[in-house]
């Protein structure tokens, strides 16, 4: 058994498991963190999609011991904080509005996909998009309205850096 | 979890990982992972020991020397797919690296993993093979460098000995008039190509076009180069390279399988490398035009 620790959605957590267990288990199971899917399982399909330290990566095809002393964000991490907990954020607002989702099986993997295009891209086109959640699978949606969703999240975030500083104003 | 029971080691040096790899016959490199934890996960691959050299400062550099760059192993795909190091002297792997995976895969695969893997459909072993890079492996304390050209003799096997550690790889810097094109063909972004073909043509001043690279990827057992040398010297019109392509192609096995069969792949892999090629002389007339 090893020691892990490390940081997920800014909080400090510290677990002892075998080092065959996947981060992907890790967070579910030993963090309770059940937003992160299982899909797959092989790196195929992107349910389980994390961030590490702002970048886009599969929490299934890393052992939770690979992740020692990262930074993980996880869906949970995505929505508003402080007086604003438990609100969506926006590119889980977008999601909505243009009926991104359908079963929502894809869904966290989606958002944090396209949060860490976002994050270094605030203004992708269509193709950069679709680059970006390339490596995540939907059996539903068909893919144009998470794409939809994706650049009106982008507009939304833009608009807020230029004109209204604070995310009340935007729902 | 679905792996068998392993134990898991960090090693801070080359030397010790190699010692830790002679000490268990059961044990295994860990670079990125994003091929080996598929494989732990469907048993296809039961070590007794993962030995994770991500924690080894010098294998994750970029060196550049005189006449070449040297990539650590342990370098991340998205890492040398920004790197201005590849993009400026090794571009056809710039342009390759686009092909492989998909962005979270790419944050994490490395480039040495890739290749010590040795996939019959990656591009960074159909690249570094078609250029003829040098892959260097630390065994018992000694540096044994292959040439990428004949490392790879089968389905997920190389020549590289069962003791080494891949430390890095050296790719020849590409002159400064160069065409390069890279091609395949896959069910879908991202996934294992049916056939890929990569196109190196370095010029230079005076001398026209000194030499042409050509390598097939996904159509057989490894990457394999093409001998397409006889066009340096003709002024590479289309049909001399389908020409030169379809002869270079002829003694070219391919194998068959559930996705495509070898008919196909030959066919296709066939007209990529035409594409390469082409589009690696459209690149050094674009420039020689400006």
């Amino acid at each position: 058994m090893n020691d892990v620790t490390l940081t997920i959605n800014g909080k400090p957590v510290s677990g002892v498991t075998e080092p065959r267990v996947t981060l992907l288990d890790f967070l579910r199971d030993v963090a309770g963190l059940k937003g992160t899917h299982a899909g797959c399982e092989h790196g195929v399909c992107g349910a389980c999609t994390v961030l590490i330290d702002g970048t886009a990566v599969r929490s299934c095809l890393m052992l939770a011991v690979q992740a020692e002393g990262e930074d993980i964000t996880t869906i949970e991490g995505i929505g508003g904080s402080g007086a604003r907990a438990g609100e969506l954020g926006v590119i889980q607002d977008a999601f909505c509005e243009t009926h991104g989702l359908q079963c929502g099986y894809c869904t966290p993997g989606m958002i944090l996909a396209a949060e860490a295009l976002l994050s270094v891209n605030t203004d992708p086109t269509e193709h950069e998009v679709r680059e970006a959640i390339s490596g995540n699978i939907c059996r539903c949606t068909g893919y144009v309205q998470i794409v939809d969703a994706i650049l009106l999240a982008a507009k939304r975030l833009g608009q807020r850096n230029d004109a209204v500083p604070s995310d009340a104003t935007l729902a | 979890m679905k792996p068998v029971r392993f134990d898991y080691k960090r090693p801070a040096t080359i030397d010790e990982a190699c010692g830790l790899l002679a000490g268990d016959d059961n044990a295994r490199i860990l670079a990125g992972g994003q091929s080996l934890i598929p494989m732990l996960s469907m048993r296809l691959s039961r070590p007794s020991l993962l030995i994770d050299i991500a924690h080894i400062p010098e294998l994750t550099t970029f060196v550049e020397t005189e006449t070449h760059i040297e990539i650590g192993a342990m370098v991340r795909q998205a890492v040398a797919q920004k790197s201005e190091l590849v993009k400026t002297h090794i571009p056809l792997l710039a342009k390759a690296l686009g092909h492989v995976g998909h962005p979270p895969t790419r944050a994490r695969g490395t480039v040495g993993g890739s290749v010590a893997h040795a996939d019959p459909s990656a591009e960074i072993a159909l690249v570094a093979a078609t250029l003829g890079a040098e892959i260097t492996y630390r065994v018992d304390g000694t540096d044994e460098i292959f040439d990428a050209s004949d490392f790879f003799i089968g389905p997920m096997l190389t020549i590289a000995p069962p003791t080494g550690c891949l430390t890095r790889l050296s790719f020849a810097k590409a002159p400064a008039v160069c065409g390069t094109g890279f091609h395949e063909v896959a069910p879908r972004k991202s996934d294992y190509a049916l056939a890929s073909a990569a196109a190196q043509i370095n010029f230079a001043a005076g001398s026209g076009v000194t030499s042409i690279h050509l390598g097939i990827g996904s159509v057989g057992d490894f990457p394999e180069r093409l001998d397409v040398n006889q066009l340096c010297g003709t002024p590479l019109d289309d049909a001399a390279i389908a020409d030169a392509v379809h002869a270079a192609m002829q003694m070219v096995e391919t194998v068959e399988d559930l996705h495509a069969t070898a008919a196909y792949r030959k066919r296709v892999a066939t007209e990529l490398a035409i594409r390469a090629l082409r589009d690696a002389r459209d690149e050094i007339s674009k420039d020689l035009n400006q």
